[in-house]
């Protein structure tokens, strides 16, 4: 394993991305620097529009003194980090028991028909995608979804459709 | 009485500002304890005295786990949060988070200085960006306040907090895995002992606690133990947030004393949608066994009530069914839950879940055989407890509640290739 000790980190990334990272380094133990990995895949894939290159990996491995391989495996384990291209807008749909049982599957459906795509898949024109997701902790608004930071709860088809319209 | 500990904010306005806590009391308790230089054994004796029980779904005793820290060994300790919340039906500490952060940041300076610690953590879950820029608001609010930071009110006590955010993986609601994440690592579990008490954060002293354990420490220690015990009932002491969700009219969450009927928590939560009959109720999040709605009915919310009756209090999170579920097809779901979760380390977890999953799976889509009834058994059994972590268990007791109580529905898929509900 090698760890790439760059010296001047200003090479790496734009001074607003490197405040953010260095915003997350400063929360842990100087020695700790590791700890801000997390952090910092989730800001440069935000800039990325919402997925991580190999390259801005070892980027950040650089950028924290970190072994690259050390960054792809957190980048492959947790699944918010994304290795393919998404949608402008990632929709998340929960179809975990408690949505499930309050009909998650009819606004699956109807988001498969309206977009035309199906789990996994990014609508032609690039501004959708869809991905299942597990319980995202807000069952008392089942069904609900997640598109980008926000929580959409007690879904219908209609509010479905109301929601994406009112989407840039 | 409902919402007097963790939400005891909830009916103001804006309830999450520092200035509307500070209005119910709020980080007076700490001003006391800093003030008059509380003995740190003195808290860990109230917290105990309060029956405190850990509301992440382990239930053990918070005094207790906090009194295997040595305050005076040297150097860094820590105190962590967990706020993962994953388990699937639970959604109450997102409401800690949102509407009284600061009751959860009091508790955590109080548990530091109970331990001698000076550093804290909150890990919250990643897709949970609201409630986290929320935390992140008030830790800023309660810095420029002088509670967080060097030197807190001219006491000599420093304490500093900071949350973390995850990126969506179940398996760091564990708690060493949890700690493996902080650490900027996959969120794989570590073998115990040694326990974090010993080996934590960083290899250092760590007490862990689920959100609503640390934000109920303040009120304890403002009202007293023996007031927060007599709140529940016997080995469930005080008020515990309900999350319940299903099909009924109005889910949501309730602080209610422990000990409360059940049947009360569901006329509180609207009853059963459009008129339809109970059928079966997931008492403490999915991987509590499940317990058929007549019996549910009798039963009470503490430990000891849903211990009896062969499943488990957990985390709180009541999943409410009516008749118009097929239970093979709910196992299915969550026996893909936990294959999907699993992190793989060990054998019986990685290949059992998927074995599950695959066998009730092939009942669902009637490819069921005779013989996989058993097999469903004999997997479960051979994954329980032979794991690092309780996932491999959390995968297992659903299968065995299922088949401990409805059987028959699994068999009738079995035999007629279809499902019983909506069969006349
Ligand atoms: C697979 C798994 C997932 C867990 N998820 C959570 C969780 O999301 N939140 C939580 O507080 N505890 C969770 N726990 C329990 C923690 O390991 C730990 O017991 C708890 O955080 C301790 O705090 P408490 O004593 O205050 O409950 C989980 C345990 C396991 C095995
Ligand atoms: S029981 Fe499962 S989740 Fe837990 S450590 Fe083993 S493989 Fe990982």
């Amino acid at each position: 394993m090698t760890t790439t000790t760059v010296k001047d980190k200003t090479e790496h990334f734009t001074p607003e991305v490197r405040a953010e990272i260095d915003r997350w380094i400063a929360k842990y133990p100087a020695e700790w620097k590791q700890s801000a990995v997390m952090g910092a895949l989730m800001i440069v894939q935000d800039e990325n529009g919402g997925w991580l290159t190999n390259q801005l990996m070892d980027q950040v491995a650089a950028y924290l003194d970190m072994p690259s391989i050390a960054v792809y495996e957190v980048a492959t384990f947790y699944s918010m980090y994304e290795l393919k291209p998404v949608g402008k807008h990632k929709i998340c749909v929960c179809t975990n028991v408690s949505c499930m049982t309050n009909k998650s599957d009819v606004i699956v459906e109807h988001l498969e028909k309206k977009l035309g795509i199906g789990f996994g898949q990014v609508t032609e024109d690039g501004r959708f995608s869809l991905k299942e997701v597990e319980c995202l902790g807000a069952c008392g608004g089942a069904p609900m979804m997640q598109i980008g930071k926000q929580y959409y709860e007690n879904l219908t088809p209609e509010i479905v459709d109301a929601i994406l319209e009112g989407l840039e | 009485m409902a919402n007097e500990v963790c939400l005891r904010t909830l009916d103001l306005e804006r309830p999450w500002l520092l200035e509307q806590y500070q209005s119910r009391g709020g980080y007076e308790m700490l001003k006391k304890i800093l003030t008059e230089k509380m003995a740190p054994e003195a808290i860990v004796e109230e917290v105990k005295k309060s029956g405190l029980r850990g509301r992440g779904g382990a239930g053990f005793p918070t005094g207790l786990k906090w009194s295997f820290i040595s305050r005076n060994a040297p150097g860094q300790k820590y105190v962590v949060c967990n706020s993962d919340e994953g388990e699937p039906g639970t959604f109450k500490d997102r409401d800690i988070l949102r509407y009284n952060p600061h009751q959860l940041i009091e508790g955590m300076i109080i548990a530091g200085y109970a331990i001698g610690a000076t550093r804290g953590y909150n890990y919250i879950r990643g897709e949970f960006w609201e409630p986290y820029e929320r935390f992140e608001q008030a830790l800023e609010d309660a810095r420029s306040a002088g509670y967080l930071g060097e030197n807190l009110l001219g006491s000599g006590f420093d304490f500093e907090l900071h949350a973390h955010l995850g990126a969506g993986a179940y398996i760091c609601g564990e708690e060493t895995a949890l700690l493996e994440s902080i650490e900027g690592k996959k969120g794989q579990p570590r073998y115990k002992p040694p326990f974090p008490a010993h080996f934590g954060l960083y290899g250092r002293p760590t007490i862990i606690n689920n959100t609503e354990s640390l934000a109920s420490i303040p009120m304890i220690m403002e009202k007293g133990g023996e007031w927060f015990a007599d709140i529940g009932v016997k080995n469930s002491g005080g008020s515990k947030l309900f999350s319940i969700s299903g099909n009924i009219n109005n889910p949501g969450v309730f602080e209610i004393p422990m000990g409360t009927p059940f049947s009360e928590l569901l006329a509180m939560a609207g009853g059963m949608k459009e008129g339809h009959k109970i059928k079966a109720v997931i008492p403490g999040g999915s991987s509590a066994p499940i317990i058929p709605g007549e019996q549910m009915m009798e039963l009470n919310m503490d430990y000891d009530s849903i211990a009896g009756a062969g499943s488990m209090l957990g985390s709180g999170a009541v999943i409410v069914l009516d008749e118009s579920n097929c239970m093979v097809k709910i196992l299915e779901r969550m026996s893909y839950f936990y294959h999907e979760e699993s992190c793989g380390q060990c054998t019986p977890c990685r290949e059992g879940t998927g074995w599950l999953y695959r066998v009730v799976h092939r009942i669902e889509t009637g490819q069921g055989r005779q013989e996989d009834l058993d097999l469903l058994d004999d997997v479960a059994s051979k994954i329980s407890g032979k794991t690092i972590c309780a996932l491999g268990d959390a995968a297992a007791m659903p299968v065995q509640g299922m088949l401990r109580h409805y059987r028959d529905e699994f068999q009738y898929h079995i035999d007629h290739k279809r499902c019983m509900i909506g069969v006349g």
